[in-house]
């Protein structure tokens, strides 16, 4: 008998609808810049410089929304680590998706009123939201004002490195989106975590 | 302040860390900028000071032998030439009668003498093998395409942008190629942004530089990063630096024409510097790397390969998941 359980309150699923549509379209300009062809452009080069400052506008205000609405809703919590053992939490975890998986195992750490997240998953989260996009918004931002970076450290243009740094950033974050929709299809039915982002409920066995 | 306090140990050299090695950086820069000290002594320098004495600064005196007066005037500004300009320029080494005739050293100046048509670089630098690699004949003859001469002929001469008493050979030996740029950039902005220089050669209305480019994305950065011809003039490959400036409807505007692999930064502004490139091994046009990034143009093959890897494994690991997750479902 599957439980259900309304883990994602409409600002959330709103949130993360956004979240989800502007990263698609930093991910699809950004990589239409950085390998700009004229003859075979994915997005033509002016285009792709207009849509990617708006979508990173758009996504930083996003950004600040969630943390401001994740600091006053409670929601905070299913991103704090708290257990002392975390290391050996995540090991579990990694262990049953690798190997637990695929001869029946039940989920050690499956969803419940008070878990959302399960370790592997809250990790990957927290790298993301408090890691990853801080990064990427900071050395964005300075590229959308160049004039305050600095010029030259060590010969190499300040500008590169801070692009360098953005489009690292940029990569892990696209290799975790990928990621992200693949664990999505782990719910009950192939379907049903993509359901949930959309009327709010998990189900869970 | 006690989050400066040293006991602080790895967590305080860790944030110092960047700070110091901008600091270093910035002095090694500055090191460099000083080390020019070279001083140079002209053999007509005492010559010279004939046409200086007056032509040098804004203000000259001379004796009127007919009320046996001094009299103080001002020179006008396009006669004044300033010593440390001109002898640090390309013909810092010249005799201003070199290039004048040598009635001018009769005051007052005999009034045909304005009539004086002055040499143009062809005059002196054409035909010459001493000459030979900075291909004045294929300048010239790129000039005379060009939006200047099809619109003013002969009375645009070289000398409306090489001052011939201040021009020095720049891009070349740029060491800093920001300098270099903004003084390229200088010859366009003395008359395109000088209204009343710009209506010697024009009926044109005065037109607002910043407004016209106001399509250009991060407009400062361009202006100070490129020089004006990258995409005023068009690109010569036996020629150092174009000289075919054009008329403003067949300038570059597509980005990807510098914003690509094969930027057109490679055949005009980093030209002369393109033996430091290093296409194989490590970074796609590099040279200009050194000086500026430029999205879409610096690509690091190995960072793109390494992403490649990381892409395709991770896919790869994901699909073989997939294919257990299938094979250990169990059968309803």
């Amino acid at each position: 008998m599957a439980e259900k359980y309304y883990h994602y309150p409409l600002w959330i699923r709103l949130w993360h609808g956004i979240n989800a549509l502007l990263c698609l379209i930093l991910i699809f300009s950004g990589l239409s810049m950085q390998f700009s062809e004229p003859d075979r452009p994915l997005i033509p080069f002016d285009t792709a410089v207009t849509l990617h400052n708006a979508a990173a506008v758009l996504l930083s205000f996003n950004y600040i929304f969630f943390i401001v609405a994740n600091r006053f809703s409670g929601n905070r919590k299913h991103y704090k680590i708290s257990d002392k053992n975390y290391i050996g939490e995540l090991l579990t975890q990694f262990r049953y998706y690798s190997v637990g998986i695929f001869k029946g195992e039940k989920a050690p750490y499956p969803v419940n009123a008070e878990r959302k997240f399960n370790p592997l998953q809250q990790f990957s989260y927290i790298f993301i939201m408090y890691g990853c996009l801080p990064l990427i918004f900071v050395t964005g931002w300075a590229m959308l004002f160049p004039e305050i970076i600095v010029q030259k450290v060590f010969g190499v243009s300040g500008l590169f490195l801070t692009d360098l740094v953005h489009i690292i950033t940029g990569f892990i974050i696209s290799l975790f989106l990928i990621v992200h929709v693949y664990f999505c299809t782990m719910g009950i039915k192939l379907s049903s975590l993509f359901k949930g982002m959309i009327n709010g409920w998990v189900e869970v066995h | 302040m006690r989050f400066f306090h040293w006991r602080r140990g790895p967590a305080t050299l860790f944030l110092l860390f960047p700070v110091s090695l901008l600091v270093v950086s910035g002095l090694v820069q500055a090191a460099q900028e000083e080390a020019d000290t070279t001083e140079f002594k002209s053999a007509f320098f005492d010559q010279n000071e004939k046409c200086f004495r007056c032509h040098g600064s804004t203000k000259y005196t001379y004796h009127n032998p007919v009320s046996d007066n001094e009299i103080a005037a001002m020179m006008c500004d396009n006669r004044v030439i300033h010593r440390d300009e001109f002898y640090i320029s390309n013909h810092k080494t010249f005799a201003c009668v070199d290039c004048h005739a040598a009635e001018y050293d009769t005051f007052p100046h005999p009034g045909e003498l304005r009539m004086e048509t002055p040499y143009n670089c062809i005059d002196c630098h054409g035909y010459d093998e001493n000459y030979a690699m900075y291909q004045f004949e294929e300048i010239e003859k790129e000039f005379q395409q060009s939006t200047h001469y099809n619109t003013d002929g002969d009375a645009f001469t070289c000398w409306k942008c090489h001052n011939p008493h201040t021009y020095k050979i720049n891009i070349r030996n740029a060491q800093n190629i920001t300098q270099a740029i903004a003084y390229d950039n200088q010859f366009c902005l003395n008359c395109h942004s000088d209204f009343e220089r710009l209506q010697l050669l024009t009926d044109k209305e005065e037109i607002d530089l910043l407004q016209k480019h106001e399509w250009l994305p991060n407009q400062g950065l361009h202006f100070s990063q490129v020089r004006c011809i990258e995409c005023h003039a068009r690109p010569n490959d036996s020629l150092m630096v174009a000289h075919l400036i054009m008329p403003k409807e067949k300038s570059v505007k597509r980005c990807v024409e510098c914003h690509s692999q094969n930027s057109l930064l490679m055949s005009s502004l980093y030209k002369y510097q393109a033996k430091e490139n290093r296409t194989q091994a490590g970074f796609m046009n590099a040279v200009i790397l050194n000086n500026a990034f430029v999205i879409g143009a610096n690509r690091n093959i190995l960072l793109n390969r390494i992403s490649m890897i990381v892409f395709f494994v991770t896919m790869g690991l994901l699909l073989v998941h997939l294919v257990f997750r299938i094979k250990s479902k169990p059968k309803v």
